[in-house]
């Protein structure tokens, strides 16, 4: 029973977050209207991403520290809960997309590299998928995964504001927290971040114990036909 | 410092000594001109900049995969085996870094002016494009080299090394054709301090990471 309060906490804050998210009072603005509470899913769902992303990219400094093969299984597997926040990032966004800008997929700067960032991170699991030996792939893909993550940044938060965007924050839109981020809107989003967060550690733990447990059989494997 | 000159004349003699590799890129880099040249042989009117540019940036992108892609396979593994234990794993990457680096210079200029020969040169500032082109070529030499690295350890190399290498370079070449546009429109050069800048940081942090991550990829 040890540890699993906050995986109580992870399902009580998204059922709160996808009641409030529907049905919880938010500002009225021009063209974005109800789509606004798209802000508690898309919005935070990226900065979940990153969240997660930068975790992996630490346990991977840990693992070239260390040597530990159980910090890369932690690295690759958070990438995995990541990319799959990614994927549900794109999709909502491209569903706001289609009622506020009229087209599921503008030809923005953010999406694109949206996408290529996506592509990055695919191109990861390729490169694990590559290697037999572990502690080999464990490794090289923990240095791709570094290297990754410092491109990643420059590519979704620093390149779009540098030209004309969609987003807030680019072009001469406002950036979130100046005009329309009211206190109703806080009072959901944060919550909605971190039941994110925790939703894709719960992931990623599964995903870990089952490669320890599978380790461990292979290691018995190889030790009774020995 | 001593150790990264010897490293980088030793590449130099190496490629000397079988200049097959180097004049295979050469004429990778002048047939796919040509081949550029004759498929718009028929419209030669519709080559306007943009395309022109795009299609330059593409062929060079294109041959830097391919030069670079064989930095670290082309020797023998038992080789590297001895230049590890010769020198440190920095000056290593940083001679190869700089020697890619040389050669992508070597290859865009000489493939910058066979495309100009044939397909016609519209670029109003060709101090500026040569600016360009030169942190190109840096910013290729490094970003590739780091990667091709780590695609020489694994099996299928040559998927891997385009799989990875085209989303990280995809900003640099973006902010790259937007560099050459304006120098091809012939801008006031105050207009692309910008991109300048940000191309300059780009390679920055990427000669960064690959000085710092290489001492763990070398040991594998």
């Amino acid at each position: 029973m040890r540890k699993i309060w906050w995986k109580i906490l992870c399902i009580i804050i998204i059922f709160y977050v996808i009641v409030m998210g529907f049905m919880g009072p938010v500002p009225h603005l021009p063209i974005l209207n109800e789509t606004i509470r798209n802000t508690y899913f898309h919005v935070a769902l990226w900065l979940a991403m990153t969240t997660l992303l930068l975790a992996a990219m630490i346990f991977s400094v840990k693992y070239l520290m260390s040597g530990k093969i159980q910090d890369d299984d932690v690295a690759s597997e958070l990438t995995k809960s990541a990319i799959f926040f990614g994927i549900l990032g794109c999709m909502t966004g491209s569903a706001w997309a289609n009622f506020s800008w009229g087209d599921p997929w503008p030809n923005d700067p953010k999406l694109n590299s949206a996408a290529v960032s996506l592509l990055i991170y695919l191109a990861y699991l390729l490169l694990r998928s590559s290697f037999e030996d572990e502690q080999r792939k464990a490794r090289i893909s923990a240095v791709y995964n570094i290297f990754a993550f410092a491109v990643f940044i420059p590519i979704i938060y620093i390149l779009p504001r540098l030209t004309d965007s969609l987003h807030p924050g680019s072009g001469g839109n406002a950036t979130f927290g100046s005009f329309d981020f009211d206190n109703n809107i806080r009072k959901v989003f944060y919550p909605a971040i971190i039941g994110y967060i925790l939703m894709g550690m719960w992931l990623a733990e599964l995903r870990i114990r089952i490669k320890v447990i599978n380790r461990i059989r292979e290691e018995e494997l190889i030790v009774k036909n020995n | 410092m001593n150790e990264i000159k010897t490293l980088i004349w030793k590449e130099v003699t190496l490629e000397w000594r079988q200049k097959y590799a180097l004049s295979g890129m050469l004429l990778y880099v002048v047939s796919t001109v040509f081949v550029c040249y004759l498929s718009f042989n028929l419209r030669r009117n519709q080559l306007t900049p943009i395309v022109w540019n795009t299609l330059f940036w593409i062929i060079i992108l294109f041959t830097a995969v391919n030069a670079i892609a064989k930095s670290f396979s082309q020797e023998r593994y038992g080789r590297l085996l001895y230049y590890y234990s010769l020198c440190s794993p920095q000056a290593i990457i940083i001679s190869k870094i700089i020697y890619n680096s040389l050669i992508m210079l070597l290859l865009s200029c000489i493939g910058f002016g066979f495309y100009a020969f044939v397909m016609g040169n519209p670029v109003g500032d060709i101090g500026l494009y040569f600016i360009c082109i030169l942190l190109a070529s840096i910013g290729f030499g490094s970003v590739l080299t780091l990667v091709a690295g780590i695609a020489s350890k694994a099996e299928n190399n040559a998927t891997l090394m385009a799989v990875l290498s085209f989303p990280i370079i995809l900003p640099m070449l973006l902010m790259t054709i937007k560099l050459a546009k304006n120098a091809i429109d012939g801008l006031d050069r105050s207009v692309s301090t910008d991109e300048i800048m940000t191309l300059l940081s780009i390679d920055a942090i990427v000669i960064t990471l690959s000085y710092l991550l290489f001492p763990f990829l070398w040991r594998s």
